[in-house]
């Protein structure tokens, strides 16, 4: 480690608690969100362990519905939103575009801050008897009949949302404002682009989700019928304003993802991205008509047959915008020089589960498909496709990527590639029985189920302990590589970000030098 | 944000400084304006649900009393623009004062508003309290549960508001530290926000139900 890097300097607890470098904060994510990671997962476990057999066997019908919310709440708003935005984005971005930190160092650290309050009314509210309402809190159940701890959890989920907009806020102006001199829009890697559409998505979805939120905490300790049909509200309305926000989320958890597979990609195919405009556009795109698209989680739910048409439409128009990206990286791969790296592994794995997530989302778009299929384990596969065959694997593919910037070592590359196979064969296995299951018609979130459906939720679950091993092992030989990994040089994947211009780990203020753009990005020579 | 580094930062510095708060603001505004906007996009769904017990709960709602606070609150808009114009200017003495104006403002209409609540609490229309008026059928309580959710958001970022100025302006009196215009300028921006809100939120409430009796 080089003296003057930011990881040398000021070193106390005090100090990394009242830090403002963006990178410390980004670390600091990094520990809350492998936490929150670790609470959901064991949670996951226990769910899977518990469908080995049909009948009841480890917990009650209770427990099991606190258990898949507890996996739900925490996944959502505690692992998936925050991961790579806020650790990895944190890191990166204001290297990326050459500036010394983000707009405003004080509200960053403060959003990490309010998140862990979220966090900590959170597990309170687990601690003290759990949540039965799945993550989705529908009405009334949520509002009358739950006996749960329902509003200490609203209040944990509303905490997590005011740090995530104060993150987009901060991400949007840094990338406006401090853009390093010759950096233009159309430089700009496509990791920013994709943490910009983000952003604009953090920013405008998130105070719908509280005040849907704020509403069912009014309505259950008011009484009021806001959304309660027997006290004159309406439930659907609850849903409108729930999926107005948590569709869009599903973009705030995959944009992200995108952009980490973009960088990495060019880098280990060595070559520019093909069509590096379509590729930045279409993020915002996706995150444009993302906000349009939220009835189709309602087509059963009684909204009119033209709402319906609407949004079912709409939603095939936002698979265009992703399409486009799938096909300009496998173009990019094409001719390219491939070297299959541990994070080139994850990122090709990316491509492959998304494709599949997306995919499988046509069919839930679809009216008619959709009736048959709503609320099954088909959905389930179908959003875990995307949300952990997506986001999760890049998100490991992103921490291997920039491992070496953020501590300044290396990895064993070998250990690497097994993980990401390992995850792969695991991932599979767990969830694409799950789409044989929903469409035979077993339903999401039951406690017991008939005994035929058991062989497929044995291959689920054995698929679940080969993906735990695939999530330990980078976790065990990354802390190892913290400690006694070899140096590595500044840039050790020859890549051309101006993240990689600086020395590793970066110094407190990013740049020796102010860094002037002269180059488009993705400069590999062809 | 707040201190004398103006004098020492060159004047490429401030503005681009300006700049970056100014685009924070309303980014933060962006995300306001969707929390108020779905609030009312979520009581004008209800009111399509039930137009006439809404009209008839409107109807109990003060309209003048509702007038008189837009009066008061455009007031307090103008008297910030004229302590944002004074800020720019180079005789700032203007700016303080001004911004004393319209915190005073505020506060007068939150009183107005308090004695309001008061005069509801009076008539037994709060639906959440067990003494409420037995005659009220759920879509009116639920009116009431929208009117109060409303306006005691709004009465919330205003209250915000009036602490945010309260500061500023004595800070820029009581002490050596002069406030930078930039920040005028940026609690200018969220005071006019909170006054658009009510300029949606008077109409969308009291003027449905007619005149009041
Ligand atoms: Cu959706």
């Amino acid at each position: 480690m080089n003296e003057a890097s930011y990881l040398a300097e000021g070193g106390t607890l005090r100090q990394w608690l009242t830090t403002t470098d963006h990178k410390k904060i980004g670390i600091l994510y990094l520990f809350s969100v492998t936490f929150f990671f670790l609470v959901g997962g064991a949670a996951a476990a226990l769910v899977r362990t518990e469908l080995l057999f049909p009948d009841a066997y480890l917990v009650t019908s209770e427990g099991y519905n606190r258990l898949f919310t507890l996996h739900g709440i925490i996944m959502v708003w505690f692992f998936l939103i925050p991961s790579i935005p806020n650790t990895i984005g944190n890191f990166v971005i204001p290297l990326m575009i050459g500036a010394p930190d983000l707009a405003f160092p004080r509200l960053n650290l403060a959003s990490w801050y309010i998140f862990l309050g979220g966090g900590c009314f959170t597990l309170w509210a687990v601690i003290s008897g759990g949540i039965d309402t799945g993550w989705t809190f529908y009405t009334p159940f949520s509002t009358r009949f739950s006996e749960s701890r329902v509003l200490l959890a609203l209040i944990g989920i509303v905490f997590a949302g005011f740090s995530s907009v104060l993150t987009g806020l901060n991400f949007i102006v840094t990338t406006h404002r401090l853009r390093a001199p010759g950096m233009t829009w159309s430089r700009l890697p496509l990791f920013v682009w994709s943490h910009y559409a983000t952003s604009v998505i953090l920013v405008l979805a998130t105070p719908v989700l509280t005040l849907g939120l704020v509403l069912v905490g009014i309505e259950r300790v008011s009484g009021i019928g806001i959304f309660d049909p027997k006290l004159g509200g309406d439930p659907l309305l609850f849903e409108h304003i729930f999926w107005f926000y948590s569709h869009p989320a599903v973009y705030i958890m995959v944009l992200p993802a995108m952009g980490v597979v973009s960088e990495i990609i060019t880098c280990f195919a060595r070559r520019r991205i093909f069509g590096y405009t379509f590729v930045a556009l279409s993020s915002l795109a996706i995150a444009g008509i993302g906000f349009l698209v939220w009835g189709h989680h309602m087509f059963v739910s009684g909204q009119s047959l033209y709402a319906g048409l609407a949004f079912s439409l709409l939603s095939y128009l936002v698979a265009i915008p992703s399409a486009i990206k799938v096909f300009n990286w496998s173009l990019t791969l094409y001719k390219g020089e491939i070297y299959l790296s541990g994070p080139m592994l994850y990122v090709l794995s990316f491509i492959g589960l998304f494709t599949i997530g997306g995919l499988t989302g046509l069919f839930l778009a679809a009216l008619a498909v959709d009736v048959h299929v709503h609320d099954t384990y088909f959905v389930v596969a179908h959003f875990h496709y995307i949300m952990v065959g997506g986001t999760v694997t890049a998100y490991f593919g992103a921490l291997h990527f920039w491992w070496p910037k953020i501590t300044g070592r290396l990895y064993p590359d070998r250990f690497a590639k097994w993980a990401a196979l390992a995850i792969f064969v695991g991932f599979n296995m767990t969830f694409f029985p799950q789409f044989l299951m929903g469409y035979q018609g077993h339903p999401r979130r039951y406690h017991l189920y008939p005994p035929e459906f058991q062989t497929l939720h044995v291959v689920s679950t054995l698929g679940a302990a080969v993906l735990a091993i695939g999530y330990f092992l980078p976790m065990s030989y990354l802390l190892w590589s913290f400690f006694r990994g070899p140096r590595s040089g500044p840039n050790p994947w020859g890549a051309s970000g101006l993240e990689w211009k600086t020395t590793s780990p970066p110094p407190t203020h990013n740049f020796h030098e102010q860094p002037r753009v002269t180059w488009e990005a993705y400069t590999y020579d062809r | 944000m707040i201190g004398d580094k103006k004098r020492t930062e060159s004047a490429e510095t401030y503005r681009r400084r300006r700049w970056t708060a100014h685009l924070g603001l309303w980014v933060f505004l962006g995300s306001e304006a969707m929390l108020f906007g779905s609030l009312a996009l979520g009581f004008i769904g209800l009111r399509m649900l039930y137009p006439e017990p809404f009209a008839v709960a409107s109807a109990h709602l003060k309209t003048a009393l509702g007038t008189l606070n837009t009066a008061i609150l455009l007031t307090s808009s103008l008297t910030m623009a004229l302590a944002v114009h004074a800020a720019r200017g180079t005789r700032r003495v203007g700016a303080p004062l001004f911004l004393f104006g319209t915190a005073a403002l505020g506060v007068l209409f939150l009183t107005i508003k308090g004695y309001e609540y008061y005069q509801e609490y009076h008539d037994h229309l709060v639906p959440w309290w067990s003494a409420r008026d037995p005659a009220l059928s759920p879509p009116v309580q639920l009116f009431f549960v929208c009117y109060f959710f409303l306006t005691g958001a709004h009465a919330l970022h205003l209250l915000l508001g009036i602490i945010i100025v309260l500061m500023v302006c004595s800070i820029d009196t009581f002490s050596a530290l002069r406030i930078p215009t930039v920040t005028v300028e940026c609690v200018g921006l969220y005071w006019h926000f909170v006054d658009i809100v009510w300029i949606f939120l008077f109409p969308l409430l009291y003027l449905y139900g007619g005149p009041s009796q």
